[in-house]
């Protein structure tokens, strides 16, 4: 059997084939399909369309719905979107539902995924929503798609794909402690452009990414899409089955795979990440890079920390080690990505302030678990940039109009770079604040 | 498939990601329902930067006589086109403002997959720089089966990359159809 990547093992895998080539166009089987508010609608009409108002999900344990985008607003279509949710789920009488106004609420779709034991090495992993691809970090394939495509699966289970070339980033290196897994994956698109990767499979590699944390390691996997990645994945450790395994629902039985010696990676770059500096993305686009210092001193308007990719437990944490016993110079806010991460900024502390007080303190306003501001959303939406205001994020998309108003800009960074630059109301150096 | 499209090109650059195609405050609409998906149509592009709206002079409104359907039906784009989030919604508008296909450099894959599995536009993907060469407004004709794009205006003409594998999937109008010809699915 030929060598092959990871992605190239579990999509062959997933064909019941010995193995796969790049380019090959092959039908896959699905382990897990996700969707949530926004698509989730769309996706269950195109399903009732097409296998009819009385069809049966193809497998109901493996579908995952979970209500994230436009949750606490007024908006009234948004609601009725939720309602499409809750009723599908009792037709079809789907066991993972995480119901808005229930202590079942978790929140953005990526993180509720692995917190609720939906993500395992080896898997198939199917979301209407192209950050998706935050899962790759558990070792398995996982993808963007769209209702079309949803509904298909919903019926069959199955869905086509073309094989992905696999490209490999390897850092080596100790990350100094101004540095992010975002200074990294902003690095690499920077480096690539918004395209550098479109169609590709991109493997994470090296004693540089398994030094990272799991919650670090999703950052550098939610971050492909912005290159164009078709997956990103880093090959599990004990890091990740410690996680998996924790969580696991109903302990579903896994296959790690690893990438074989000798499979053909399409490019290869090496980073070595000690020498790296803090980097942003400027408006309007996740690939137009900058390192920090070169545009220290830009001024903001505002900065937010939050969403699939930076509003994790480690990104708060970063947060707060910076903004601790300091006040904000522009208006700051603060979005747990689930409801676990918000209760653990109420339970963890650094001596003896909670995050939610140190943020509190320091001017900060906090919101409620969801995807907020990092797409816009309704106008009544928390953090929504509804003027053309200038704002650091730690979110992953500065496209125009992408946090609302087409007119703002948006620049993108790590949550060390965008408190330390809250503190100072314009773009500012964590390696000026972390003494 | 039509064997031949004809209109009015409505040209963009590169990178024209979802967030321009429809913006995210619009997302609330279900596209399943007919009478919300033509309110894609009326806010089709609305996020795309002035400037950058119609080019080469850019500030070309896309909507002018009708408050749903675009004044053009071919769009033209750089590379990269429909980069960013997998909203399906993007080609959706695109189809609900009248737009027949995009011709464009390359495409970000998962636009691409919503294109041709929803059968909403076709993507063409051309080798030449089309969005540099041809002007917002221009008449263009297209031989789908030829894959010869003809500017009517200036008598200009373009050969354009096969679609390749996806064809039998455009030819039978989108995936569930292409699934049912094939046997995967039943009639």
């Amino acid at each position: 059997m030929p060598a092959m990547t990871m992605t190239e093992k579990i999509l062959a895998r997933h064909a019941d084939k010995a193995s796969v080539e790049p380019g090959d166009n092959i039908w896959v089987d699905t382990d897990i399909l996700m969707t949530h508010d926004v698509c989730g609608p769309g996706t269950i009409g195109v399903f009732k369309h097409h296998f009819g108002n009385g069809a049966k999900v193809w497998d109901r344990e493996k579908v995952v719905i979970i209500p994230d985008h436009y949750i606490f607003t007024e908006d009234k279509m948004a609601n009725r979107n939720v309602d499409t949710l809750r009723q599908f789920v009792k037709e079809q009488n789907l066991p993972y539902y995480y119901d808005v106004g229930t202590d079942k609420y978790k929140g953005v779709c990526h993180i509720a995924l692995p917190e609720e034991g939906h993500t395992r090495p080896g898997e198939v992993l199917f979301g209407t929503d192209s950050h998706t691809c935050t899962a790759g970090a558990f070792g398995e394939f996982a993808t963007g798609i769209g209702n079309t495509d949803a509904g298909f699966v919903l019926g069959t289970g199955k869905l086509w794909l073309k094989v992905p070339p696999t490209m490999r980033f390897v850092f080596h290196g100790d990350l100094p402690p101004y540095l992010m897994a975002k200074d990294l994956i902003l690095a690499v698109i920077g480096d690539i452009g918004c395209d550098g990767a479109t169609y590709k499979a991109m493997e994470f590699d090296g004693d540089g990414v398994f030094a990272l944390n799991i919650e670090e390691r999703m950052t550098l996997c939610n971050m492909v899409i912005e290159a164009g990645g078709k997956n990103g994945v880093i090959a599990p450790d004990q890091v990740t089955l410690d996680y998996v395994n924790a969580r696991n629902k109903s302990k579903k039985p896994y296959q790690v795979v690893n990438s074989d010696a000798g499979a053909k990676f399409c490019f290869e770059k090496v980073y070595d990440v000690s020498k790296l500096e803090p980097v942003i993305a400027k408006p309007h686009s996740p690939d137009n890079k900058a390192t920090v210092s070169e545009v220290k001193g830009t001024k903001l308007d505002r900065a937010y920390i939050g969403s699939c990719t930076g509003g994790k437990m480690t990104d708060f944490r970063a947060a707060a080690r910076i903004l601790n016993g300091h006040s904000v110079k522009i208006d700051t806010f603060i979005v747990p990505a689930t409801s676990e991460i918000a209760k653990g900024l109420k339970l963890e502390s650094i001596n003896g302030q909670t995050l939610e007080q140190i943020f509190l303190a320091a001017g900060a306003k906090i919101g409620e678990p969801s995807c907020a501001a990092c797409l816009g959303g309704p106008s009544d939406t928390f953090g929504r940039l509804n003027t053309p205001i200038s704002c650091i994020s730690t979110t992953n998309r500065n496209f125009p109009g992408r946090m609302g108003h087409k007119e703002a800009k948006v620049f993108l960074a790590s949550p060390l770079t965008v408190a330390a630059s809250a503190l100072a109301g314009t773009i500012a150096d964590p390696r000026d604040c972390l003494q | 498939m039509q064997t031949t499209i004809t209109g009015k090109a409505y040209v963009l650059g590169d990178n024209v990601d979802t967030d321009q195609i429809i913006p995210a405050q619009y997302l609330t609409y279900n596209p399943s329902l007919p009478e919300e998906y033509k309110m894609f149509g009326k806010y089709a592009l609305s996020s795309v930067p002035p400037a950058q709206s119609g080019l080469p002079k850019g500030h070309v409104p896309f909507h002018t006589k009708d408050e749903f359907l675009s004044d053009y039906q071919i769009i033209i784009g750089g590379k990269n086109f429909g980069c960013g989030s997998s909203r399906e919604h993007a080609p959706i508008a695109l189809d609900a403002a009248g737009i027949k296909c995009v011709v464009a450099e390359f495409y970000a894959r998962i636009f691409f997959r919503n294109s041709v599995n929803g059968g909403y536009v076709i993507p063409f993907e051309t080798p030449d720089r089309l969005c540099e060469q041809i002007c917002t407004g221009d008449e263009l004709n297209l031989d789908v089966a030829a894959g010869l794009l003809t500017n009517v205006t200036t008598g200009e003409k373009w050969k354009l990359k096969p679609l390749g594998e996806v064809t039998p999937i455009i030819d039978a109008g989108g995936i569930f159809s292409y699934a049912k010809k094939v046997g995967m699915l039943k009639q």
